[in-house]
């Protein structure tokens, strides 16, 4: 039974996807290729997120954590220095 | 505290709580009589007094529907582009209508924006227009069903017929599109005395004694002098506007005028200026600046200033401003044509229409203009006011001097109708069927707002358009009725702006309380299903209440 609700569900999302964004009148064939071009762009997100946005945010926590502990050290080095 | 209570107990259906509220804003633009109008309603009759009229809501959608309208359209027609280019490209074969070989080199006819819209956007929904009926307009009707294998660019009929569909299209009023035999008497014994055709103009041979009738009844409902009628609603506005003004006259159109306001407007050669729609600031300033300049080039002063205006305007449902627009005319010396084609019979408390709504003499309007189509059930329209202009443009106009007579039995139906409304018959069913619209309006409206729908126009207005937005919704919204047996009208664009797709209902004195049940019923279902509930206001549950309260009192 919840598989079935589910499935309606899903259903009636793909509908209002339709709906909203004008598909719903195009022949099935341009659907096809509407939906192919979206999926298409979604997974190439989704591909790159995944491989470079762990990159980036290790960069990036590198780069600020290297900030954080480089202001005591150059301001020692200040005063140190006549 | 008695008066107060008086006040709603006795004027409960005429105003809703929005009424209280602006009491304060109509005042301050009209210091012409609305502003006394509050005491006086309690202890006078109801009937006599000139009437607030309730704001007109155009109500905003949320931005994000805006948004995704636009994308909408985006997507759709960037595959319009695309599928052009196959066709030209000749890998689709062309349907539509194309220029020849030779002409190729020549200036394009296909190319502008109307034709592309047509071919790609408009085919693909085509099927919820011009739907073929088998049966007489009335509350219910049959719809012949009929299926596209191609898409939309051809049709069959299958031969099976939609029986019992409801009718929320038709402008059936006053219910007065029936086919009852004993209502029907008159008629038919006029067309045996004269036949159907008239086979000549008023002015040679077609001056039936009917229509002499005709003229003089229409002038004693109206409450003016004189009145003609012609055979079209819509070339009565067309053909005796020209007559009416000329060149080095100026025209004061609203935005939202019918196109047969505009084509007669454009014909007769007078200046046009268009107003904002019922906005009484544009219209004062675009008087004050005709007058102080004058005609365009030469500075002298305009022959004739005519504003236009309609009294439902049946694209919004909203009512005009009828005394600030007297109050103005005054002012200014200009002259007044108001346009009641779905007003008259349909507004006002005995269906007199808006003169009678906003208790205004209606001798105080320059040209009176209706039509027979909507709410007598006939066809025709006709022009009143005071006797000179009438027996000026008996000579004048176009229409009456070259168009055919209007046809008897059409006559006898209009003075049947009426004769009923006026109650001359003997009999109250012409009062009851004005009562019973107002009531299904009232009702309709307030159960419309109440589910969250964003619905235009003024609360007294039968013609109730509910806002649809998206391209996508509004073709499945005509469909999905349909198969549920009720039968709408959507409307797009071109005839409302491209982001304001609209079904339109018009609410008729024929339909009993189940049928607006079930159409309540099936659109909540079909609001929730599709989204379409896009109204951010919830208005108070107490307005029912008052309207429970008067119905059982009535009854």
């Amino acid at each position: 039974m919840d598989m079935k609700s589910m499935r309606e569900y899903v259903c009636w999302l793909y509908y209002q996807y339709l709906l909203i964004t004008g598909i719903y009148v195009l022949e099935p064939w341009e659907k096809s290729i509407f939906n192919t071009v979206l999926c298409t762009m979604v997974a190439m997100v989704i591909y790159t997120s995944y491989v470079f946005v762990p990159i980036h945010v290790r960069l990036a926590l590198e780069f600020f954590s290297e900030l954080v502990r480089g202001q005591p050290e150059s301001t020692v080095a200040l005063m140190n220095s006549p | 505290m008695i008066r107060a209570d008086e006040h709603h107990l006795r004027n409960g259906t005429l105003k809703a709580h929005s009424d209280q509220k602006q009491q304060g804003s109509n005042s301050l633009k009209n210091g012409f009589h609305v502003a006394g109008k509050v005491q006086k309603n309690a202890n006078g009759d109801s009937f006599h007094q000139p009437r607030v009229r309730g704001e007109d809501s155009f109500e905003e959608a949320p931005m994000y529907v805006a948004v995704l309208t636009y994308m909408g359209y985006g997507i759709v027609i960037l595959f319009g582009y695309f599928r052009d280019f196959l066709r030209a490209v000749g890998l689709e074969k062309c349907h539509q209508a194309q220029e020849r070989e030779e002409q190729k080199d020549f200036v394009p006819l296909y190319q502008d924006f109307e034709n592309f819209y047509k071919r790609n956007l408009y085919m693909r929904v085509r099927d919820n227009w011009n739907r073929p009926i088998c049966s007489l307009p009335g509350p219910v009707f049959d719809v012949m069903e009929r299926v596209s294998d191609d898409y939309n660019w051809t049709f069959r009929l299958t031969g099976k017929t939609i029986e019992n569909v409801i009718n929320m299209g038709s402008y059936n009023y006053l219910g007065f599109a029936e086919n009852n035999v004993d209502f029907l008497k008159t008629v038919a014994e006029e067309t045996r005395q004269y036949g159907v055709g008239v086979c000549s103009t008023r002015q040679e041979l077609g001056n039936l004694s009917i229509h002499e009738n005709l003229e003089q009844l229409v002038a004693e409902f109206l409450g003016v002098e004189s009145a003609m009628a012609f055979g079209m609603g819509f070339a009565t506005n067309s053909m005796n506007i020209p007559a009416l003004v000329g060149k080095g006259c100026l025209i004061l159109s609203d935005e939202l005028n019918h196109t047969s306001l505009i084509l007669g407007a454009r014909l007769s050669g007078a200046t046009i200026r268009v107003f904002k729609h019922n906005n009484m600031q544009s219209l004062e300033k675009l008087l004050k600046e005709a007058i102080c300049s004058g005609q365009p080039r030469t500075h002298r002063g305009w022959k004739k200033i005519l504003i236009m205006v309609e009294g439902i305007y049946s694209m919004e449902g909203s009512l005009v401003r009828l005394p600030e627009i007297l109050a103005l005319k005054k002012k200014y010396k200009a002259y007044l044509y108001l346009d009641e084609a779905h007003s008259i019979g349909a507004v006002g408390p005995t269906g007199r229409g808006v003169t009678e709504h906003f208790g205004v003499d209606p001798n105080e309007v320059d040209v009176l203009m209706g039509t027979f189509t909507k709410s007598f059930g006939a066809a025709g329209g006709y022009i009143a006011g005071k006797k000179e202009l009438v027996d000026y443009l008996r000579s004048h106009s176009h229409s009456a001097m070259y168009a055919t007579a209007m046809s008897p039995p059409v006559v006898e139906q209009i003075i049947r109708a009426i004769k009923c409304i006026m109650g001359v018959d003997g009999t109250t069913e012409g009062q009851r069927r004005v009562r019973q619209l107002s009531e299904n309006t009232r009702y309709l409206r307030s159960r419309l707002k109440e589910m969250g729908f964003i619905v235009y126009g003024n609360q007294d207005s039968p013609v109730v358009p509910l806002l649809l937005y998206l391209p996508g919704k509004v073709g499945e919204f005509s469909r999905a009725m349909l198969k549920r047996k009720i039968g709408v009208v959507v409307v797009g664009f071109p005839a409302t702006p491209i982001a304001e797709a609209r079904a339109r209902f018009c609410v008729s004195a024929a339909h009993t309380r189940e049928m607006l049940d079930k159409v309540l019923q099936n659109l909540d279902e079909l609001g929730d299903h599709i989204r379409v509930k896009f109204s951010r206001r919830r208005p108070s549950h107490r307005q029912e209440l008052y309207n429970e309260t008067d119905f059982e009192r009535d009854s």
